[in-house]
């Protein structure tokens, strides 16, 4: 028995897209969170060895890095942050499950007729891609990035700034009992916001006047 | 035995129904529900890389470039609002989250 290339890649393609779907399964079925975030981890290396099957190697390595070592990294950060109650999270968990389970059903249904019907013929390349630019995925990547798409490229730095600056923002907490000095508030202050100034009456003769009644 | 473009369809499209039918079950804890729209954009992902590489277009490969930065900025300003909201309100079961009363 010998194996083609295409038998050997029907095989890699069967064994990375089932571990795919079943650890899509147990991350919307893990009971604990932390294990939810593992199991998307196996299911991110999983895509990524199937888009290595494709020949976009760049993007396999690009989704184990940004997704495993940054996304994954955040979420698990979080979720160990967090002090959960589970068991209340998950109380109507079986309720759901018919109408969740039928959704998926049509769902899976009307992509694969659709799909299949439209692309069942495609089984290799119309136009092979690499061969005419004789260069590497990652060099015919940053050829299209870098020239036709440059201006999208810098929208996509500028979200990047955004995300940074939102999150550093929305997390940032002043410490009460810091001592910093706050410059600006020194400098505006007002004497009226410091001092008051109350008018009042000569105390004294008043409380001589009463004592006297008294006696 | 050739693997075809359908095959990659039809895996985006279990994968897509997967995460539908987790966001169905995890309706209370939102960590999930985010992993969940993270699977979802990588079926979405799979879709324009196959399509990419049977089409002959290294455009769609531009594209999951492009996915990527905002799916990466997605989760680090949503987690960040996740980890105010449970220092504010102290949990993430989203039915208790009805503040707003609409």
């Amino acid at each position: 028995m010998t194996f083609d290339t295409s038998t050997l890649f029907a095989a890699f393609f069967y064994a990375f897209a089932g571990l795919l779907v079943l650890s899509a399964l147990r991350v919307i079925t893990a009971r604990n969170p932390v294990h939810a975030a593992l199991f998307l981890v196996l299911a991110f290396f999983c895509a990524s060895g199937l888009w290595m099957l494709l020949k976009a190697e760049f993007l396999s390595l690009a989704l184990i890095l940004v997704y495993v070592g940054a996304v994954m990294v955040l979420f698990l950060f979080v979720v160990m942050m967090l002090d959960l109650d589970i068991e209340h999270l998950r109380r109507d968990f079986k309720k759901f499950l018919p109408v969740a389970f039928l959704m998926g059903a049509v769902i899976v249904l009307e992509l694969s007729i659709v799909l299949i019907r439209s692309f069942i013929g495609t089984s290799s390349p119309v136009q092979p891609m690499l061969e005419e630019m004789a260069t590497s995925n990652t060099q015919a990547l940053g050829m299209l990035i870098f020239v036709d798409y440059v201006y999208a490229f810098e929208v996509a730095g500028v979200i990047l700034l955004v995300a940074i600056i939102a999150a550093v923002a929305l997390t940032l907490r002043n410490r009460k009992d810091s001592k910093a000095q706050n410059i600006h508030e020194q400098v505006n202050v007002n004497s009226a916001d410091r001092m008051r100034i109350v008018k009042m009456d000569s105390d004294m003769a008043a409380k001589q006047d009463s004592r006297g009644e008294k006696k | 035995m050739t693997i075809t473009l359908a095959h990659y369809l039809v895996l985006g499209a279990i994968l897509f129904a997967t995460s539908v039918i987790g966001i169905f079950l995890n309706r209370k804890n939102i960590i999930v529900l985010l992993m969940a729209i993270e699977l979802m954009l990588l079926s979405v992902n799979m879709n324009f890389i196959a399509f990419s590489h049977y089409l002959g277009d290294m455009a769609g490969q531009v594209f999951v470039f492009f996915i990527l930065t905002v799916a990466a900025a997605e989760a680090a300003i949503g987690l960040a609002i996740l980890v105010v909201l449970f220092r504010k309100v102290d949990t993430i079961n989203a039915e208790d989250l009805d503040h707003l009363k609409g």
